[in-house]
């Protein structure tokens, strides 16, 4: 492939090395969903089969759920499916700058919804009083969206190390950089959603913004850091190994994305709205 | 042309990029220790799948025999009734994860790549990753047994809640100690393993085929092997959120299985069979394909009904699906889906039956050479039939109410796994023997060591049916001398003692070939599929030229074709060269290293809440500051595998072709 990468001439939908011409990664990636379709098939339907014999004393979710809150959260994650989208787009046209581009916005969403989560299980525990132990719900309820959102976390980080991935210079080495550069990145991404994003949804529901900074001071103090290095490692270095030959690479990771999508289109739907009907 | 079929040989990613990021030089031994821990060659790591299963095989054998002697006569004290549950859980565990899975697993290994025509498999790195987090969850698995031995680790034993590890047994409040714990993650390790390579041999099986190897061209074995893969895939995900509800219910605090909290234990047995009915397809579906090797090559006539065949295979993957709630008969499930399941479990028997007229068929009209494997061979037809005929029997629900939990249903599933798998298994290894060590294992040791195998296996388990149906429960400790089973327990017995005999001179035979045996060619049984066409032991490279397949019978048609295939040949191995010669997986440490750091977080992950003790002094509160060690050097080593990239180096033929190998010089 990398032969053709300096005339342009990548077909990024055939690759003439396989018996199929369906590129390896992909044909891998999408083998491994239909894996992990089971993975969430065996815990939604947990759920439900609960959902049918509700203990005495159980939780019921109509009184705990915040569906204003997760509504939009669900939006802003439908939403980050499109920035992957673009970001696809943008390396299989060869354009670095803008993939980087799409991919710090895809992580960005997915840390918003990410950070929803975390405020919705803080409040959940602490407001509602619907712990993990306490009740079947609970149980169930805080297993399958914390797998959810454990994909969604991996899937950060996956973007994560891809952007990482498009700094890699031309001429070898740059190891260290790469690893100061992850570290910086994942230490924004978790300050972001553990800290930042429920703290200022918590800042619209009326807590005082001076509280919140004086609260999580130290984390925000080393985010703040993180992210200066990552605006300082974020420039342009020089001649770059990445390109649209690893067009591939971004679009198995956009596979995996759109596919956790997917699966919280439905979780949303049998966890959330069903309650509502 | 010849250069885009040279092409297809690749395995993965295409030219390798100028530099890598490297923090320890790539390893480039190909023997001693290194060699073996760090290599990407499928032959070596379905060898040493292979030793490791064997290893088992024969521990699992041996608690089999412990589990005999305790039943030889009535009111026996020769193991405890603790150590009796350790041993007929871990023999369950150990036969069918450790033994039979890895032994299947190690032929996937040993024969696709070079029965598809290709250099590896898809993901070689991968593909070494699999084979070390196979040892990882048998490490976990096992290392219970050491509490017998040295006191102060105290896992409590061996797990002992049956390999099924139904709720709420495997509860706090019933088996409060570790062995269950190291149990759950010892499964759920095992089960990463699995799917990890299934998804290699998926992609391999259909991405890395040879030119002219078409989908309905594939051998037999390859075939069942991509199924097998899909309900690997498919199948294990079930057990992982069982094993995972179980988990989080012992250590934090949830209500999957408690009833006190609104948990039903019955959703475990579901999910259990979810996967645990795949399950028997995924051990008995590779042996059908051995057989289907093995049958034609012996009859010296092709496969009867091919098609047939690889349909009604994919055919019981697919009702495999549908038939789990046939282990739950007597749980109450109602009418309706107790009917449902009588049904499919009825229909799952068509396909199969249809397999076996097929191979009948195969010898029909044969010309029968009757060497060691074709005997193996069968006598798994003889013996799996009559499996299948007790299996059928449990479809009507209401015959399977008295048959439930009884020594009835040992016998039918040990005809099915020692009549059914482990005789393809034992037909397979005499058969490819020659293929990987070049020796022929000695006709008459093999034929004797088959017949006490046989004589020895129908002693054991024939009269467990009679045991069962005159009420013998399974899972028993011991019996009182009035309940009429003196007799054909000690029968069994004696007789488990002759299939050891026989499997004991089964695999002493093949350690004395291994020295000593009689050299053989390359095709020593006149073979039809293209392992035969390439050199015993292959070489690295496995194949000088990507062979170009015209025939079902790929090397038949090589044999009577000599002059049109050496001048495609000749071509080929030119075209490849100018390409730049033949392109090689590099080694790594990585797969190593994350299986090791797996091992270190799983194994602490397990013994979470306890504290860590050395030298009778308590160093830390809990285990997890470990596991998160562990996880770190998994991630950690997953991150710079990725930054290595899969690289490669390029090897070339002389004109006897010869092979040189161009050591890191990168194109």
């Amino acid at each position: 492939m990398s032969s053709h990468a300096a005339t342009g001439q990548i077909d990024h939908h055939h690759d003439h090395t396989t018996s199929t011409g369906i590129p390896n990664k992909k044909l891998l990636w999408w083998a491994f969903l239909a894996s992990d379709c089971m993975f969430f098939g065996a815990l939604i339907s947990t759920h439900l089969v609960y959902r049918l014999n509700p203990p005495p004393g159980n939780a019921i979710p109509t009184q705990v759920f915040n569906i204003e809150l997760t509504s939009f959260s669900t939006f802003i994650l439908l939403m980050s499916s499109l920035l992957m989208a673009l970001a696809v787009n943008a390396i299989q046209k060869g354009n670095v700058k803008s993939t980087r581009l799409m991919l710090l916005g895809t992580m960005f969403f997915g840390c918003i919804f990410l950070g929803g989560q975390v405020f919705e299980f803080g409040h959940f525990v602490h407001e509602k009083h619907m712990t993990l132990s306490n009740s079947i719900f609970g149980s169930t309820f805080y297993t399958l969206t914390g797998t959810h959102g454990t994909h969604v976390a991996i899937g950060v980080l996956l973007l994560g190390m891809m952007y990482v991935r498009t700094f890699k210079p031309a001429g070898g080495g740059g190891f260290l950089l790469n690893f100061v550069h992850l570290a910086a990145v994942s230490v924004v991404a978790g300050v972001a959603f553990i800290y930042v994003v429920p703290g200022l949804i918590e800042v619209i529901y009326g807590l005082n913004i001076g509280v919140l900074l004086s609260r999580a001071a130290l984390p925000l103090g080393l985010g703040a850091v993180a992210a200066v290095a990552m605006i300082i490692l974020g420039r342009s270095r020089g001649e770059l190994e990445f390109g649209e030959k690893n067009a591939i690479d971004v679009e198995t990771i956009g596979l995996y994305w759109h596919f956790v999508d997917i699966v919280w289109i439905i979780i949303f739907t049998a966890v959330y709205l069903l309650e509502y009907l | 042309m010849a250069e885009a079929l040279a092409k297809s040989s690749f395995t993965g990613a295409g030219h390798a990029p100028a530099k890598t990021f490297d923090l320890f030089r790539r390893p480039t031994a190909k023997t001693g220790l290194i060699g073996w821990l760090t290599t990407v060659d499928h032959k070596k790591i379905g060898m040493m799948y292979g030793g490791f299963a064997i290893m088992f095989f024969l521990i699992g054998g041996l608690e089999a025999l412990m589990i005999r002697t305790q039943l030889i006569v009535p009111n026996n004290h020769f193991v405890t009734a603790q150590l009796y549950n350790e041993l007929f859980t871990m023999h369950g565990t150990t036969m069918i994860f450790l033994a039979v899975m890895p032994l299947n697993a190690a032929f996937f290994n040993l024969l696709i790549p070079i029965q598809i025509g290709a250099r590896d498999v898809a993901f070689p790195r991968l593909n070494t990753f699999s084979l070390w987090v196979w040892v990882v969850g048998a490490i976990l698995l096992n290392v219970g047994w050491l509490s017998h031995f040295v006191p102060s680790w105290k896992f409590g034993g061996a797990p002992d809640v049956g390999w099924f590890g139904y709720a709420p047994l495997t509860s706090k409040a019933f088996t409060p100690d570790l062995s269950t714990d190291l149990w759950v993650l010892g499964l759920q390790v095992l089960g990463l393993s699995s799917i990890v390579a299934s998804l290699n041999f998926i992609v391999t099986i259909i991405n890395l085929r040879a030119p002219g190897l078409t989908m309905m061209r594939l051998p037999v074995f390859t075939w069942m092997a991509l199924v097998t893969s899909f309900l690997l895939v498919l199948a294990l995900p079930a057990i992982a959120i069982a094993l995972v509800e179980v988990m989080f219910d012992r250590n934090f605090g949830t209500n999957f299985f408690e009833v006190s909290g609104g948990g039903q234990p019955i959703l475990w047995q579901h999910l259990f069979w979810v996967f645990g009915h795949p399950e028997v397809y995924i051990l008995i579906l590779p042996p059908m394909g051995y057989v289907s090797e093995i049958l034609p090559t012996f009859s010296r006539k092709p496969l009867f009904g091919y098609p047939i065949i690889v349909f009604s295979g994919v055919a019981i993957g697919f009702i495999g699906f549908g038939v789990w709630s046939h282990h739950m008969f007597t749980t109450g499930m109602g009418t309706i889906a107790t009917a449902a399941f009588s049904i499919a479990t009825m229909a799952i028997a068509v396909p199969t039956g249809v397999k076996i007229f097929n191979w009948i068929g195969t010898l029909w009209g044969g010309r029968i050479v009757t060497r060691t494997p074709m005997m193996f061979a069968l006598g798994f037809i003889w013996m799996f039939m009559l499996g299948g005929f007790s299996g059928i029997m449990h479809s009507a629900a209401p015959a399977d109410a008295q048959q439930q939990d009884s020594y009835f249903v040992i016998a039918h599933f040990h005809y099915v796994l020692i009549g059914g798998a482990t005789f393809a298994l034992l037909a397979a290894i005499h058969f490819w023997f020659p293929k990987f060590f070049g020796r022929l294992v000695p006709e008459f040791w093999g034929k004797l060591s088959f017949w006490v195998i046989f004589v020895g296996f129908n002693c054991t388990f024939f009269p467990m049916h009679f045991l069962g149906l005159n009420g013998m429960p399974r899972r028993t400790w011991t019996y009182d001398s009035n309940m009429g089973w003196n007799e054909g327990n000690l029968f069994a017995t004696v007789g488990a003692y002759l299939l050891g005999v026989g499997i004991f001179t089964y695999f002493a035979v093949l350690i004395y070939t291994y020295f000593k045996g009689e050299k053989c060619g390359n095709d020593p049984w006149d073979g039809r599929t293209l392992e035969w066409s390439i050199p015993s032991p292959p070489p690295e490279h496995n194949f000088a030229a990507i062979p170009s397949v015209h025939a079902r019978d790929a090397f038949w048609y090589e044999k009577t074709h000599k002059a049109e295939i050496a001048k495609e040949k000749a071509a080929l191995i030119k075209a490849e060269e100018s390409h730049g010669g033949i392109h090689m997986p590099d080694q790594s440490w990585y797969p190593l290293f994350s299986a090791i750091g797996l091992l270190i977080g799983a194994y602490n992950f397990a013994q979470l809440h306890h504290p860590v003790v050395i030298a009778g002094k308590e160093v830390l509160p809990s285990h997890l500051s470990l596991a998160i060690a562990g996880a770190t050097v998994l991630l950690v080593s997953c991150y710079l595998w990725a930054l290595e990239g899969p690289a490669g180096y390029h090897i070339h033929l002389d004109a006897n072709v010869n092979p040189t190998d161009s050591h890191g010089a990168h194109h």
